[in-house]
């Protein structure tokens, strides 16, 4: 935690006299830290001069930001259109079937985080899901399966 | 001798395994004692046939595809590398009759050049109309974009020049009493690529970001501003580090910076990473976000060309309007304008998407017919089954039937039959598709992106879930269908920003057009 805390503050030297920093410093926290976590509010408003309450009503506004540890991977899927007119509605219920969990919910060994997302701009080739910063189209069940079984392999090992 | 291989690095074709594909063909050069050098292009936007391999050769450059690893033993054994016959191989990449019948405009050097290369994108008729800009004054330049008839391709078709020179006359007005003190003003380009099924913004900061970055320079240049952002949604990442290669380059050999090219002009470029949010892409609403705030849709006026970021004059374009304003400055409003139809001029990049056989960027004059699209370069649905339904613009464009197809794509011929052509994104339905459920989706996705501003859309998008799956369930089909057009109209009429107001368009739509998914087999009237 006291580490943590020096990061924040060097982060929060870093980015305080941007214009508009709250959103590249929340980027740059989620960045080190996986998530912003609430105690952090404190530090950065008292940094950017801005309430406590403001930090949690941008936090909380975006999708992509997130309060809570994730695990150890980061499995979107995406629910958008064009997935949708290539059967990504079945992926959805299949993989959350095989992780046992819903979508901001994580797997109980903290492996996976899933997540929906609303278009990853790879529309040509749906369904796609991105896996941590990687993109993969035209994922079947089966493809699926075959990522987050190699996911498996390498937090075994 | 050396080979040069073009291996895209654009994320559709990484997505396909381009990565991997890139680091076999090296590993077996090295096994065979070949000497290449791997060139990581853009892509051709022929996605269905990504990873799309090319190998230069005296003729041109030769293409095999779709390659997939365990294809690359035997395209050595084929020797590839001096273009031999293989299954995979489709010919001079240029003939490719998809690609041969394009009009690449703003995409002319997508997938030809190493995107983070300035020589390369120098040795490609790049910067040349930043050239010509810094010739001339503000008012010129403006007056080039507007006899282009260039109109904003984020979607709401707005005359690009028109906005520029309000800002331009913005910062005027202010010189007046105050000497030569110049006022701080603003470019920012929309990348908040959004909707589903489009994906031309990205390939071209992936695949040719010094464009991008030239198109702002000459908005800077034309309006007296300094500094330009990049609005860029996060869930793009490798646009992020394309785009921040080339504006390193760019600042590093005097493109951008201070004193351009020698001229005394300043532009400075940042990037700035939006957080997931859909609302952002609406101009106003990103403007918030770049302040560091909730991306609350601000009211208009005043509009942001008068007081936009921090309350100064700002330009607000998408990545395909400004990246189409270096060759407009190069060769000429003429040239541009002579592509194109009625008032929508100059070309559209398309994006074909969904269920289709042969999805990827199509630039075309305005005019082409989606039947075109479709079935000439889509190939039809990919699950080879009838295309039942289209949406055009993405999740707030309307669905259209078969019998629409031979509509050309031109805003007011859109505008004419109820439907936007938006970012010129177009995804196919196979005939599985259930339209009540599209319905549904569309005012549940309103209701998570809403940003919470206005009634209309914060409370409407999830009362219209709740009453489609009501007539989805078969409940009071002909009063709640009655009541979904009743909030419809409070909707479009009543909302604040194109979210909670364009919603309707695919509710409507699909009402209208296909009334036999909602458990109504009354016919009823097409809106107005």
């Amino acid at each position: 935690m006291h580490d943590l805390q020096t990061k924040l503050d060097a982060l929060i030297a870093e980015y305080q006299h941007k214009p508009g920093a709250l959103l590249p410093l929340l980027h740059a926290i989620q960045d080190n830290l996986g998530y912003v976590p609430e105690w952090s509010y404190a530090s950065i408003s008292r940094g950017l001069n801005l309430s406590i309450a403001e930090v949690h009503g941008v936090v909380s506004f975006y999708h992509h930001f997130r309060t809570f540890k994730p695990g150890r991977h980061i499995l979107q899927i995406c629910r958008a259109e064009s997935c949708q007119a290539m059967g990504s509605e079945a992926l959805e219920a299949h993989i959350k079937k095989c992780l046992n969990i819903d979508y901001h919910q994580t797997t109980a060994d903290q492996g996976i985080t899933l997540e929906p997302v609303y278009c990853l701009g790879n529309c040509a080739l749906s369904p796609n899901i991105m896996l941590d910063e990687e993109v993969y189209g035209r994922v079947s069940p089966t493809d699926l399966d075959a990522l987050v079984a190699e996911l498996d392999t390498e937090v075994v090992a | 001798m050396s080979y040069k291989i073009y291996i895209p690095r654009d994320s559709s074709a990484l997505s396909m395994g381009a990565e991997k594909v890139a680091a076999a063909i090296q590993a077996e050069a090295n096994l065979r004692n070949f000497d290449v050098e791997i060139i990581r292009n853009g892509s051709r936007g022929l996605y269905w046939l990504e990873t799309l391999v090319e190998v230069a050769t005296d003729k041109g450059r030769m293409a095999y595809g779709p390659v997939k690893i365990k294809d690359v033993t035997g395209l050595f054994d084929a020797d590839f590398l001096n273009a031999k016959p293989h299954p995979l191989f489709l010919g001079l990449t240029d003939e490719i009759e998809w690609l041969k019948k394009q009009q690449r405009l703003t995409f002319a050097r997508v997938g030809i050049t190493d995107p983070i290369s300035l020589d390369d994108y120098l040795a490609h008729d790049g910067y040349k109309g930043l050239r010509n800009a810094l010739n001339m004054v503000g008012t010129d330049i403006v007056k080039t974009v507007t006899d282009s008839g260039l109109r904003g391709r984020g979607g709401a078709a707005f005359p690009t020049g028109i906005k520029w020179k309000t800002v331009l006359e913005a910062g005027a007005k202010s010189h007046i009493g105050l000497g030569c003190v110049a006022e701080t003003k603003y470019v920012v380009c929309n990348a908040d690529e959004g909707d589903s099924g489009t994906y031309s913004d990205r390939m071209i900061m992936e695949g040719d970001p010094f464009v991008l970055i030239e198109g702002m320079t000459i908005a800077g240049i034309a309006v007296g501003a300094t500094q330009g952002y990049i609005y860029l949604r996060s869930e793009y990442p490798h646009a992020l580090i394309t785009l921040n290669a080339a504006i390193e380059a760019a600042n590093k050999t005097g493109y951008l910076g201070e004193n351009i090219l020698g001229s005394s002009k300043t532009f400075h470029l940042e990037v700035r990473r939006a957080a997931g949010a859909y609302v952002c892409g609406e101009e106003t609403s990103m403007l918030e976000s770049l302040e560091g705030k909730r991306g609350l849709v601000r009211f208009k006026p005043p509009l942001p060309a008068i007081e936009g970021l921090f309350g100064k004059p700002t330009v607000v374009n998408n990545v395909i309007s400004l990246a189409s304003v270096p060759i407009i400055l190069d060769k000429g409003a003429q040239y541009y304008a002579d592509y194109g139809m009625g008032r929508s001029r100059g070309t559209l990049p398309i994006q074909l998407a969904g269920n289709i056989k042969h999805g990827g960027l199509v630039e075309l004059a305005f005019g082409v017919t989606l039947r075109e699209l479709l079935y000439d370069y889509g190939g039809g649905s990919y699950s080879g089954k009838p295309i039942r339904a289209v949406q055009v613009g993405g999740p707030l464009g309307a669905f259209l039937p078969e019998s629409q197809f031979d509509t050309p794509l031109d805003y007011e011929e859109f505008s004419k039959i109820w439907a936007v052509l938006g970012h010129g994104g177009i995804v196919a339905f196979d005939d599985t598709v259930d339209m009540a459920k599209m319905a549904r989706y569309a005012f549940e996705f309103c209701a998570i992106e809403s940003c919470g501003k206005c009634t209309p859309c914060r409370i409407g998008s999830t009362r219209g879930a709740e009453v489609v799956d009501k007539i989805i369930a078969g409940k009071d089909t002909v009063k709640n269908i009655q009541l979904i057009r009743d909030l419809s109209d409070t909707m479009l009429n009543g909302s604040l920003c194109a979210l909670g107001g364009m919603t309707p368009y695919p509710v409507l739509s699909a009402l209208n057009h296909f009334p036999e998914d909602f458990n109504s087999q009354t016919i009823v009237k097409v809106a107005a």
